[in-house]
């Protein structure tokens, strides 16, 4: 395999975090302007674009930006981008507010940002669903979360002027420093793991498969906001801390979060997760079956076939079909390498593994390593409620 | 600090822009610190060294963080 260095997406990382004199008196100048209350989600999205996580936005997005991503899975450059970052308003909120004003963008009351506000535009929600989440059924929580956002956009550029605390500070790490930190450990190639689970032995086995071939694994669970039922984050981490110590070599991974939502939007968001890696330096990129997929809105190799659309995305996707226990073979395997019939087959099943660890049981080894369901259930309650 | 850098002169046009660049995209504290990115890119993009755009001090910064974090 060609040793490449990773170069962030557009061909530079974006910074858009004030400092010195001029974060002194871009937060002066918030105190006066007219204020903008952001939700969670977007907030940890403003402190993204602003530490190159979202490269090469520099802000959100203008109408001539939104419009083609939205049609054409592109930036107006060409530049691959297929998820909408976009801020909505209401009328009220801006009142007196023009294009080409200052606007300061708040978190629990907090200017986090200023932002130029570049171009004010109505869109059409129920068209942003059809497009991005491919329906308009509101059981698709994305498309319910569409439709329940504000009548306007803004668009234009972002300065963040403070950061957002995370429960997780340790483990916050931006694209600036996950490069500098992969040339230290001397890693050339690196793929990036995208999650939002507890890691049983089909996790592990894919990401073992990648490993075999590259350099070092980035394993980067989105935290946040999360369904009823999924693992909490700091289980997850619990989790992953266990597996990586007992059975991965040392310095073959790093392990870090990601704030950002998950949007459910199947294959747009696969790329979307892949081009988040390539700028945190990633060369390749696990894409999970049905990845970023909700309830059977997405066919379960959909966002794998996305991928043959975006030949200049700069990073390569790495398709690994799921791993299953065959008792003939004696291991993990898949199917693409094992020739078994099912019989001799043991599937490895999320729902069975939280089932038991609901009931405060152990998951078999095939399915989960006893020391990552032990580091799981030392939680009282490890399940969001 | 001075003696790491030198004196290097521009037209008077380019200033201009760059001055006028900042005050529209901000991102930058002086035309100084424009220059060096935008050359610093240039450059490290010509050794296929994309990452390498902060400076030495920055660098060191990140690196410090790391440390602490017990990532290096
Ligand atoms: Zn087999």
């Amino acid at each position: 395999m060609v040793a490449m260095v990773s170069k962030p997406h557009g061909g530079r990382l974006v910074r858009r975090r004030a400092t010195g004199k001029r974060l002194e008196a871009l937060r002066e100048e918030a105190k006066e302007l007219p204020k903008i209350e952001l939700p969670y989600d977007i907030a940890v999205d403003v402190e993204n674009i602003a530490n190159g996580v979202f490269s090469p936005l520099e802000g959100f997005l203008v109408q001539e930006d939104y419009l083609h991503v939205l049609y054409d899975m592109r930036l107006s450059n060409d530049v691959p981008w297929t998820i909408p970052i976009v801020l909505d308003v209401d009328p009220d909120e801006i009142v007196g507010v023009k294009e080409g004003d200052d606007v300061a963008l708040t978190y629990n009351g907090k200017p986090i940002a200023v932002m130029r506000v570049e171009e004010i535009y109505g869109w059409d929600k129920k068209e942003y669903a059809k497009m991005v989440y491919k329906t308009t059924d509101t059981r698709h929580p994305g498309v319910a979360k569409t439709l329940e956002k504000k009548e306007l956009l803004i668009g234009g550029p972002i300065d963040l002027i403070d950061h957002i605390e995370s429960r997780f500070e340790k483990y916050l790490l931006w694209p600036e420093e996950t490069r500098v930190l992969f040339r230290e450990k001397g890693w050339k190639t690196i793929v990036g793991f995208q999650t939002r689970n507890a890691p049983h032995r089909g996790h592990e086995y894919v990401q073992k498969a990648a490993l075999t071939f590259t350099d070092g694994l980035f394993i980067n669970p989105l935290v946040g906001w999360k369904k009823k039922g999924d693992f909490k984050d700091e289980v997850i981490l619990a989790a992953y801390e266990a597996l990586i110590k007992h059975y991965y070599p040392k310095d073959v991974v790093v392990l870090a979060v990601l704030r950002t939502a998950m949007r459910y939007a199947g294959p747009r968001e696969a790329i979307h997760h892949a081009i988040l890696r390539k700028n945190f330096g990633c060369t390749h990129f696990i894409v999970g079956r049905d990845h970023a997929g909700v309830g059977n809105f997405y066919g379960p190799y959909e966002a794998w076939d996305i991928f043959d659309e975006f030949p200049d995305l700069g990073i390569t996707p790495l398709f690994i079909r799921e791993a299953f226990y065959c008792k003939k073979c004696g291991g993990m395997v898949n199917a693409k390498i094992c020739p078994h019939g099912e019989e001799h087959r043991l599937k490895i099943s999320g729902t069975k593994i939280r089932e038991m660890l609901k009931k405060g049981e152990k998951p078999p080894e095939y399915m989960m390593r006893p020391e990552v369901a032990e580091a799981i259930l030392r939680f009282d309650n490890p399940f969001v409620e | 600090m001075s003696e790491d850098k030198v004196t290097i002169k521009i037209s008077k046009d380019v200033y201009e822009k760059a001055k006028q660049y900042i005050e529209k995209y901000g991102g930058f504290n002086s035309v100084e610190e424009l220059v060096e990115f935008v050359l610093n890119e240039a450059l490290s993009e010509e050794q296929g060294e994309a990452q390498r755009v902060y400076s030495k001090e920055e660098e060191e910064k990140v690196k410090e963080r790391l440390r602490a974090l017990g990532y290096i």
